[in-house]
């Protein structure tokens, strides 16, 4: 295998070096927490409600307790003292409700899927098989499941005790916070004024590894290994809930297959199974299976969002409003009520908007608690307001790419202050639409939309904008804690210079899919003028990497890496002071490069590596310098970074059967700086697909007795190789100036980016025929009826 | 029930219990845990194994089967550090990010260069249709594939019908492939 595609003078960053990674994944020498096995393993099956919301009368166990290999199986009632409330740490208001959220349910379930007892036995298959033996008396109860009517006078309660419906409702005002005017005396005032409700369907993350968990509880500290995005997250709140102490638990995430935001999560089955093996003193393993994943593991998404936006007739932005209703499933889990606030920062997008308004009501159903997918709060914001300006342009006949240049903050303004008070460091909007126009041909493709329409083909042309920006970088600690969130937003990072020169990077960062250890060491031996392969990125494990707060939120290199750049600076400060000595010169006399301490004007010096063994045997060490060339460090950002980008889409839809075929899409992102372009298109491309199958295919669907009915991948339309384009992907770069990288984040770009684009083009193909709006999935069916006057 | 199985050139003879699925006993009785379990209802193919030369998706098979058959894994694929043109090509391009849907991509992509040694983008995607990835957006993986169809060419190695044959064929030809 070669080492590299291509080549980039001055170092490794900047270079597509292929993946550290790869080498054991495509052998299958993988270590995903199923594959692991201890002595003395047993294994956990969980039994879950089949109901959308009832009370428990009676569990009866006692058959499934006598079969064959189980050994032992566990209720609610049993756990109820020591399973805590499951943590949901962002508390958006103070009179938020939450209700209390055991990991087994105990006297009532809330949700189909929810889980209610558990066995423990040899084999998963005899787990499996006690569990028909358990009997459970259900009592029915009123299923609550639309957000709309939940919130309507009268209308029955999922948690009765909490009175209503309503978890919580944050609002934020330009007028009131002094960074606008008043959006309804916008709206009063306006020449033109537009009003849309879209819909942001449910949507399932559906990562390709379902989730698995095993506990040992032999050693001295209760080891999980756990298919998490969140290690150092999950071992805090563990001890938070079960009342464990933190110092006595272990969390290791090895191999994680895939999670966007889905296993950003405390779960329930986390819990029980850390319960549950501290009470055998055995190891205990669980896995789910896809079906259990998907009425179990956290949804995304499910808002509906009211937008008014004013305008005058020359395009120009006069206000905007927005009222969402969120919903939040039976519970709060980690971050569920703070997803749709952070979309609150984003429905003003790139745009120079004086007057904003932002409300939205938590509301709780009968369903799987929905939590952070893939952008979380960003794409859902990034789609409506990238649907309105659409919906403006057509109102007022303009272009959309005008209507948007119009109201765009110009690459001069930067740094900008928005409407809704965050502060964009860089942006060249100009740039990226530029380059997009070309690699799309958009006046070509322009002409032959309007040359279909004059034919009157059946197969119609659309083009689809989207010019976004995201708050990435998540997060500078202060607005995390203005926004009442729980923890900070920093990243730990350390770099161990070992005695043979070889290097260990420590990273609070938790990868699982994302490529660190290949950044992280092109950054590290740039740094350190060492060899890419000399470096070792070491993650995902509490007692290596001891503090952290792990992946999402496209945090890792613009939070994460800054960490281990600040780490390695130390080490190279350390490592000057030795040098100094040795080279028997004054510390301001050494320079640093490519690994070498010089005496400057001389040809006299030393390596990096010859040092890290100087200090390893400390016989000569100067007075007061500790024999140690490690360093640690903790970043936490000063602001969130900004990447953009101009997104566009063709699509052709067939008018007589509404079937949609996506026929070119070109992406240009600026992410700032990259350290690896190969990494980052792959994000982008892998972004795409899930933007564009939200926009196209996906939508978890419950039928009116809250039984989820797109429960497996049989019925949950995640695209195959066969459902998707390829992608004209290119970049702009324009340096973030918040963090010394430069960096500014991918993982979520070409999800918020596409959504909207495939939907704008979608509409736009038909929307000479009267059609101003499709709900997503935009199906054939959907199409179709929108073509020919029927709902939607 | 009693069954013998050769797997990646491992000869097995075992008790199964008849219910057991042929990725259950491969992972859990033979420890190829290089094979992995995406779903429960055959849509993702993560499991993809070749069974006598054609990719089969393990949750879709019972082990007993199997009984008397050649099956082939990830695992199988490379010998003495040396990786299989498709496993190369994929780590080449970029085509895997959690790397989970990996091994059943590459058994898939070995099975669709075998009917086709020099497949158009199209025919890649519509051959991979039965396996998911929610990583890459299958952009390089299906570049990925065109390119190990180029690197499998007479000339430029062993053609694709070797590969198509692997485990049907003598441990001489399976150690030709894994060679190549």
């Amino acid at each position: 295998m070669t080492a590299t595609a291509d080549s980039h003078a001055g170092g490794e960053v900047g270079q597509a070096r292929l993946r550290k990674e790869d080498a054991r994944l495509i052998a299958g020498r993988t270590r995903w927490t199923d594959n692991m096995s201890l002595p003395g393993m047993m294994h956990m099956a969980i039994l879950r409600s089949p109901l959308a919301h009832a009370r428990i009368n009676r569990i009866d166990t006692s058959e499934a307790r006598s079969m064959s290999g189980v050994e032992a199986v566990v209720t609610g009632a049993d756990v109820a003292d020591d399973q805590g409330s499951l943590p949901c740490a962002w508390p958006i208001t103070e009179d938020m409700k939450s209700p209390n959220a055991p990991s087994l349910a105990v006297d009532e379930v809330n949700f189909a899927g929810e889980a209610v007892a558990v066995v423990v036995a040899r084999s998963a298959a005899e787990a499996h098989d006690a569990l028909e033996a358990i009997e459970i008396d259900y009592e029915e109860l009123p299923v609550v499941l639309d957000m709309s009517s939940a919130m309507t006078e009268g209308s029955d309660l999922v948690h009765p005790d909490l009175g209503t419906n309503a978890s919580a409702t944050w609002v934020f005002d330009s007028a009131e916070a002094g960074t606008g005017g008043s959006a309804d005396e916008a709206l009063a005032g306006a020449e033109v004024t537009v009003h849309r409700t879209f819909r942001q369907q449910r949507l399932i993350p559906a990562f390709m590894e379902p989730r698995s968990i095993l506990v040992d509880p032999t050693g001295e500290q209760t080891t999980m290994w756990s298919a998490t995005q969140v290690p150092h997250i999950l071992r805090l709140m563990l001890a938070m809930t079960t009342g464990v102490d933190e110092h006595k638990i272990r969390v290791i995430a090895p191999d994680v297959g895939g999670g966007f935001g889905g296993k950003l999560q405390v779960t329930p089955e986390e819990v029980i199974t850390f319960l549950v093996a501290r009470k055998l003193g055995k190891p205990v393993k669980y896995t789910e299976s896809r079906s259990e994943s998907f009425t179990s593991a956290h949804h995304g998404r499910d808002q509906i969002q009211k937008l008014s936006l004013a305008a005058n007739r020359d395009g120009t932005v006069t206000g905007l409003k927005v009222e969402l209703l969120a919903d939040m499933g039976a519970y709060l889990r980690l971050v569920t009520p703070g997803v749709p606030i952070l979309g609150a920062f984003m429905f003003n997008a790139i745009y120079k908007i004086p007057a904003y308004h932002f409300s939205c009501t938590n509301v709780f159903t009968n369903k799987v608690p929905t939590d952070a997918y893939r952008g979380a709060g960003r794409p859902e914001a990034t789609f409506a307001i990238e649907r309105m300006m659409d919906e403006l342009a057509a109102e007022l006949g303009m272009d959309p790419l005008e209507v948007r240049e119009r109201n765009w903050i110009k690459h001069d303004e930067f740094p900008y202050t928005t409407v809704s008070t965050l502060t964009y460091d860089s942006g060249n909007y100009e740039a990226a639409t530029a380059r997009a126009r070309e690699l799309f041909g958009y006046d070509a493709l322009r002409a032959e939309q309007a040359e279909r329409r004059r034919r009157g083909d059946t197969v119609q042309l659309g083009i689809g904008v989207s010019t976004f920006t995201e708050m990435c970088g998540l997060a500078p600690s202060r607005v995390l804690g203005a926004l009442s969130y729980g923890a900070g937003g920093w990243e730990h990072g350390a770099v161990r210079m070992l005695p043979t020169g070889k290097v260990e990077v420590i990273t609070g960062s938790s990868p699982h899919g994302q490529g660190h250890e290949t950044a992280w060491s092109q950054i590290v031996a740039d740094r350190l003028g060492v060899g890419f392969d000399d470096v070792e990125v070491l993650h995902g494990d509490t007692q290596s990497s001891h503090k952290g707060l792990d992946t999402y939120g496209s945090r890792s290199l613009t939070v994460g890496a800054m960490a281990v750049v600040q780490a390695a600076d130390k080490v190279i400060a350390k490592a000057r002071k030795i040098a100094a000595h040795m080279l028997e010169c004054a510390e301001d006399d050494v320079e640093f490069s490519g690994g070498r301490f010089t005496v400057r004007g001389t040809d006299t010096s030393t390596s990096i590596q010859e040092i890290a063994l100087a200090v390893f045997a400390a016989h000569d060490l100067p007075d007061g310098v500790e024999p140690s060339l490690d360093s640690e460090a903790t970043f936490d950002p000063e602001n969130f970074s900004f990447p953009h980008g101009t997104h566009l889409c063709a699509t052709e839809v067939d008018t007589e059967t509404g079937r949609v075929r996506l026929r070119s899409y070109v992406a240009v992102d600026d992410v700032g700086n990259v350290v690896n372009p190969m990494i980052v298109e792959g994000q982008v491309q892998g972004g795409l697909a899930q933007g564009i199958a939200q926009a196209l295919f996906e939508e978890a669907v419950y039928d009116e007795t809250g039984t989820l009915t797109s429960g497996t991948l049989a019925d949950y339309l995640v695209p195959s190789a066969a459902d998707l384009p390829s992608f004209t992907t290119d970049r702009t770069e324009t340096p973030s100036t918040t963090n010394a990288l430069g960096v500014k984040g991918v993982g979520e770009a070409g999800t918020i980016a596409s959504t909207p684009a495939v939907v704008n083009s979608v509409v736009d193909a038909v929307r000479h025929m009267g059609v101003q709006d499709i709900e997503m999935p935009c199906t054939p069916m959907r199409v179709w009826r929108a073509i020919h006057g029927g709902a939607r | 029930m009693r069954i013998t199985v050769t797997v990646d050139g491992t000869r097995y003879t075992d008790d199964v219990e008849p219910r057991m699925l042929l990725v259950q006993y491969l992972r859990e009785q033979l420890g190829k845990v290089g094979t992995v379990v995406g779903c429960d209802t055959s849509n993702c193919g993560a499991c993809t194994v070749h069974v006598d030369g054609h990719s089969v998706k393990s949750c879709s098979m019972l082990a007993v089967q199997a009984d008397g058959s050649e099956v082939t894994t990830v695992e199988g694929l490379s010998r003495d550090g040396r990786m299989h043109p498709v496993q190369e090509a994929f780590h080449d391009n970029h085509a895997l990010q959690c790397g989970f849907c990996t091994p059943g991509m590459i058994m898939q992509s070995m099975d669709l260069l075998a009917e086709d040694a020099d497949p158009d983008e199209q025919t890649v995607r519509e051959g991979l249709e039965g396996n998911l990835c929610r990583c890459t957006g299958y952009q390089n993986i299906v570049r990925a594939v065109q390119d190990a169809a180029h690197r499998m060419r007479p000339g430029a190695g062993p053609d694709a019908e070797r590969v198509a044959d692997e485990t049907a064929m003598s441990e001489q030809t399976r150690a030709e492939v894994r060679q190549s």
